[in-house]
């Protein structure tokens, strides 16, 4: 996002110091969260609907207490089944409210710029070196400024979520959309393709959730729409640090 | 004296908010640990149901008439294929040849029964298809018989009627949209790779519905009737999606 210029109010300080910044405009927080909540409900419910036919082999389950279907007796008094017409029903809603929000999400930042002007450009140099900076710590988190693992994982989750989406198709429409679950590698493949990206997205809200409590302003912004906090000096060179 | 008042106000109200928070925190703390979600509330229900309803109209668009589903090789056929039903395998009704009869009701001209000789008389086909269950797996396998469209306009059906019904020998009920009914891979499902369909399979058949998930398939099928009205099914009516394409 754009730098808030702003004088800073301490008159001591011999320099100018510029505040960071971040503004979100309100259509992109509505679509963040509508997607962030349509992720839950999916994981959620995905979690559910994959314990009846695990992927993985041994048979891995998730904790039902961590999954979206309801309790399993409460399930069976009340519909005579044990939770998965539950996790069905919410996966299958879930699915318009991700779709929606999620292409709105798209569509506007690649029409506002924001994609371009914050995502890009990814420069492999940069990336490298963003990289061990961040293994090693030292990669600073400032507001409104995205650093190149950054960028490149809003692309990766970008990505994920339409493959998500595209895998997800391919498996509820196997008949209809032939093709698409063809290109999959077939049913059977599409399961899976399903479930690495779950995983992946599930890997990104990890990083993301802690990453957002180490700066805590950028839930303000993408809450309300604005947060700053004062910048960092200007070296000779005109870098920032 | 009104300004301390007014702090001594925003403290307790800062404590009561904090409190309240810790509150709300731990709740969804407890109700992750618990497994009691939301998803057995009456609302959540009512708005699943819904979307439910909405996606069985959006799948009922998506579905083409002349789209087939795809077909494998006979290498490809699993011979023993998964038993599945709400009762073991043994437990299966066994249904004698010579007191089987079809019944034919609702909007159907004909509605004299069927005798299993006069059904195996009529022209039969063969298909390779995946079946995939409501749970996450599936099985290609072989099945073979009568085109449901076929038998339908023999007896003279309503084929502008909405619905097409089963009721079956183990209790079990279920329906399906007349397009489907219609489609031509839709068959009364006599064998099953190339032998007479075994008891625990559906004897004397089953309806297979390669464009439909697993369970809109009804084995041990005593009952074929056409109706407007919908007649939902045994797993529908515990919550699970009525159209249930593939």
């Amino acid at each position: 996002m754009t730098m808030l210029a702003k004088e800073s109010p301490k008159a001591s300080n011999p320099v100018a110091t510029p505040r960071d910044g971040q503004r979100h405009p309100l259509l992109r927080r509505i679509t963040h969260w509508l997607s962030a909540l349509a992720i839950l409900i999916m994981i959620g419910s995905g979690w559910r609907i994959y314990n009846y036919y695990p992927v993985l082999p041994g048979g891995f389950q998730f904790p039902p207490a961590y999954t979206l279907g309801g309790d399993y007796t409460t399930s069976e008094a009340l519909h005579n089944e044990d939770g998965l017409a539950s996790a069905l029903g919410w996966h299958f809603a879930g699915m318009w409210l991700l779709a929606l929000s999620f292409a709105i999400y798209v569509i506007y930042g690649l029409a506002s710029g924001h994609f371009r002007r914050d995502f890009l450009p990814i420069r492999p140099s940069a990336l490298l070196r963003d990289f061990f900076d961040a293994l090693r710590g030292r990669l600073e988190h400032r507001l409104g400024h995205y650093n190149t693992v950054q960028k490149a994982f809003y692309w990766g989750v970008m990505f994920a979520i339409l493959i998500m989406i595209l895998s997800g198709l391919s498996i509820w429409k196997p008949v209809q959309f032939q093709e698409l679950t063809w290109l999959f590698g077939g049913y059977e493949v599409a399961r899976v393709v399903h479930f690495v990206g779950m995983a992946a997205i599930v890997g990104f809200l990890v990083v993301h959730v802690v990453l957002t409590i180490l700066v805590p302003k950028t839930f303000v912004a993408i809450t309300i729409g604005r947060a700053s906090s004062p910048g960092r000096q200007r070296r000779a060179d005109g870098e920032l640090r | 004296m009104t300004t301390r008042i007014l702090e001594r106000g925003d403290r307790i109200f800062g404590i009561e908010r904090r409190l309240f928070l810790r509150q709300a925190l731990s709740l969804g703390a407890l109700s992750l640990l618990t497994g009691c979600d939301i998803s057995d509330d009456d609302e959540v229900q009512n708005i699943l149901n819904f979307m439910s309803r909405w996606n069985d109209k959006a799948q009922a668009l998506l579905f083409n008439r002349e789209r087939l589903a795809p077909t494998y090789p006979e290498s490809s056929v699993v011979r023993d294929f998964r038993y599945n039903a709400f009762f073991p395998a043994d437990q299966a009704p066994q249904l004698a040849a010579g007191d089987y009869r079809l019944e034919l009701s609702g909007l159907i001209e004909d509605k004299r029964p069927w005798t299993l000789d006069a059904l195996y008389a009529l022209p039969q086909e063969s298909q390779i298809t995946r079946h995939i269950c409501v749970e996450g797996w599936s099985m290609i396998g072989k099945w073979s018989g009568t085109p449901l469209r076929l038998f339908l306009q023999r007896v003279g059906a309503d084929l502008s009627a909405r619905y097409v019904g089963f009721r079956c020998a183990d209790g079990y009920y279920g329906s399906i949209d007349m397009p489907t009914a219609l489609h031509p891979q839709t068959i009364m499902a006599f064998k099953f790779a190339d032998d007479i369909l075994p008891p625990k399979y559906g004897y004397p058949f089953k309806v297979r519905i390669p464009t439909k998930l697993g369970f809109k398939n009804p084995k041990w099928v005593s009952t074929i009737y056409v109706t407007n009205r919908m007649p939902g099914g045994f797993w529908e009516d515990r919550g699970y999606n009525w159209f249930s394409g593939s």
